[in-house]
């Protein structure tokens, strides 16, 4: 019997493959052709992807499809929005259902190497943390000895946890959910002195509360959970594309060129600032796009800055520090190789 | 009175007395409560048990859902009493109902909502001409998922085209369901006919295809139509997510219908057969004129059943992204904007849900009574 599954297994896995190699060579095309990015999102997460009352999609992994539709077509509003479920997003890349998928998804060996789909880089540096109420006055993980955590269930959330705990020799008293509101209702009704998710989770859940003042993010991070866009192994060109486009909206914040002075910048005599816009050199015809690729994603989007800012930053309801997200020149780790 | 002769012997004749009423003791609300709620003590206590938990509960309903809810405003800070916030829902009214259906052309839902107002509608007025009401129901088996499919969908006739993957909330609710009801019942009929076939090879089909429908979850399903199928196409072939779901509803609905069906067929005592042969009639005169009528009658509790489960079921497109009533309402409330609104965006799908399932279940018990000739034991 398992012989038999895992000869069905190893079938299925052949075939994801061979349908995603099938599918080289050409997105970068059919997407010109047909003047439309189709993108695979969350079926609702605040700050990542999530439809307003129009119908409308706004967060931070909707917005680097809209930057790619902006850089490969010239305008931001062409793009389609797929949304996915957890369990379908990849298929849903494999069988060509959708150009790009970003959606919230962690990058990880396993995902990297067998499922014939390629990491364009990461978006958001997220990682397990914990949030406390305030009045408990904890300032560091290492205090939480024999607390009651609130816990997804079924997660990987649960299984970092566990580590985490064994690993500082700490006991701990899970009190296990089957989804995250659930969580956050348990931690808001006292079932539970600690709460553990993605950070980023922990600060929407934070800006639901009744007072949101009244909890705090513990400055540990317990794993990591680098979240970016994903594209289809095999296909190159469409690979270099998003990829650049992600490592222009670093370059632009980095070089201080933002959707406000994108007009004056144009004129700027800094050569690193001309190849970007593409005043200077070929930089876009070198991924097949047009001299002016980079601009329209900084007009029409922003830079990296702005995009995060906007949708989970400081300026947002949800309130995320840049922390890790910021850029290496300022104690973060986004880095972005040179536009040369 | 009007008997009372007024002749001269009016004197002698028999004048009954107006009878008494009965004493207060023994009718109207006092006597009821005697008899329904306290005949014993252990009914008096259940009843003390019973009211308690109502004045426990429906105060605080009364309070959170209605008077100390708001209803006016745009944003959170319209919001802030205790009470329900009436005013997330109605701001994102239009995508409960629409989902991501352009704006500029939900003229073509409200059509669609107002064709089915008109085909079912009449259908609960007794006093409408039966006639007419036949023919809407005519209408709304047949020609109204073909108008309705070409509206939505467009790309004929100069109406732009909209995409399935823009159609959502209550819209796609209705439009899965209705065709999962009207296309399930003929094909759930066929199936139970095929099943009691003397010819081995339809019966066989029929069996193999209800078991094998009925033997899977729906979730199960809508999962393969959603995840597997793209993967076994050829390349390019990527037919529609919602015409996936929708097959998928539909061959496992004509499943458990035709199961529903054959316990009425079975049901039809064989003098009825006799009966319809000894006519002369053949086998699909006997069954559209004799074998049919009676046993949908007899079953519509079970093909209504089906029906009001079907509805619910179709909430289960949410694993595939697909965003029904429900999906609009868990997506929407997870907007930081809004704060705490997941409570009123449950109760108002879990509201529209009920209007429909109810008005499925009267409109099942109407026809249960119109159609009583007397067959019930």
């Amino acid at each position: 019997m398992t012989r038999f599954v895992s000869a069905v297994a190893a079938g299925l896995a052949t075939l994801v493959v061979g349908a995603a190699g099938a599918q080289a060579a050409e997105t970068l095309d059919t997407v010109k052709e047909r003047g439309e990015v189709s993108c695979g999102v969350t079926t609702g997460l605040a700050g990542f992807s999530m439809p307003d009352q129009s119908g409308t999609w706004s967060g931070i992994d909707v917005d680097f499809c809209r930057a790619v539709a902006a850089a490969v077509l010239g305008d931001a509003s062409k793009v389609r929005f797929v949304p996915l479920t957890a369990k379908e997003r990849f298929t849903a890349l494999q069988s060509g259902e959708i150009d790009i998928l970003s959606r919230v998804t962690t990058w990880t060996f396993t995902r990297d190497t067998s499922l014939g789909l390629n990491f364009v880089g990461t978006t958001f540096y997220d990682g397990q943390g914990f949030m406390v109420n305030k009045d408990l006055g904890v300032s560091s993980a290492k205090d939480l000895d024999g607390a009651s955590i609130c816990v997804g269930a079924g997660t990987t959330t649960e299984l970092n946890l566990a580590d985490y705990f064994r690993i500082q020799g700490m006991d701990y008293n899970p009190v296990v959910f089957a989804a995250i509101s659930e969580t956050a209702q348990g931690f808001e009704s006292g079932r539970c002195d600690v709460l553990t998710s993605d950070q980023s989770q922990l600060y929407a859940i934070r800006s639901k509360l009744e007072d949101p003042s009244s909890a705090v993010v513990l400055p540990e991070v317990i794993s990591k959970e680098p979240l970016g866009p994903v594209v289809r192994q095999g296909d190159d060109a469409w690979f270099n594309v998003v990829k650049w486009v992600l490592f222009a909206q670093l370059n632009a914040e980095e070089l201080g060129v933002t959707s406000d002075n994108i007009e004056e910048m144009t004129g700027s005599d800094n050569p690193s600032i001309k190849r970007l816009v593409g005043t200077d050199g070929d930089m876009g015809e070198k991924l097949g796009l047009s001299a002016d690729w980079a601009a329209n994603i900084i007009a029409q989007v922003g830079n990296y800055g702005e995009m995060f800012e906007r949708n989970v930053g400081m300026d947002s309801p949800l309130e995320i520090a840049r922390g890790l997200n910021a850029l290496w020149s300022e104690g973060g780790i986004q880095y972005a190789p040179p536009v040369r | 009175m009007a008997q009372t002769p007024t002749t001269g012997a009016a004197a002698e004749t028999f004048r009954p007395i107006a009878p008494r009423p009965p004493p207060s003791s023994a009718v109207g609300p006092l006597r009821w409560a005697r008899d329904n709620l306290f005949s014993s003590p252990l009914n008096v206590i259940l009843t003390l048990i019973g009211l308690y938990l109502v004045w426990l509960i429906v105060p605080g309903v009364i309070d959170w859902a209605i008077l100390s809810a708001d209803f006016t405003g745009s944003t959170r800070d319209d919001c802030p009493s205790d009470g329900a916030c009436w005013v997330f829902i109605l701001q994102r009214l239009d995508f409960f109902i629409y989902g991501f259906y352009p704006d500029a052309e939900r003229w073509r839902v409200d059509v669609m909502f107002l064709m089915l107002a008109a085909v079912l509608v009449p259908q609960f007025i007794p006093g409408f001409p039966a006639r007419g009401r036949t023919w809407l129901g005519i209408f709304g088996l047949t020609l109204y998922p073909v108008i309705t499919g070409v509206l939505l969908l467009g790309g004929l006739f100069g109406l732009p085209f909209i995409e399935t993957g823009k159609w959502g909330g209550l819209m796609l609710t209705l439009v899965l369901s209705y065709v999962g009801i009207v296309a399930a019942l003929p094909i759930g009929i066929l199936l139970a006919l095929g099943r009691r076939s003397s010819m081995p090879v339809i019966r066989t089909i029929c069996v193999i295809f209800i078991e094998l429908w009925r033997g899977v979850p729906l979730i199960s399903v809508l999962f393969m139509a959603s995840v597997m199928l793209p993967l076994f196409l050829p390349e390019g072939v990527n037919f529609d997510k919602l015409l996936r779901a929708l097959i998928g509803i539909v061959m496992f609905q004509s499943a458990y219908m035709a199961e529903v069906i054959r316990g009425g067929l079975q049901g039809i005592p064989k003098g009825q057969y006799e009966a319809a042969s000894a006519l002369g009639l053949g086998y699909w005169r006997s069954t559209a004129l004799i074998i049919l009528p009676q046993a949908l009658k007899m079953v519509i509790p079970g093909i209504v059943n089906t029906f009001i489960a079907l509805f619910k079921d179709t909430t289960l497109v949410l694993i595939i992204g697909l965003f029904d009533i429900l999906g609009t309402v868990q997506a929407a409330i997870v907007d930081p904007a809004w704060g705490r609104v997941a409570v009123e965006g449950y109760v108002f799908a879990a509201f529209c849900f009920w209007v429909f399932c109810f008005g499925m279940s009267r409109y099942s018990q109407g026809l249960e009574k119109k159609l009583h000739t007397g067959h019930k034991r």
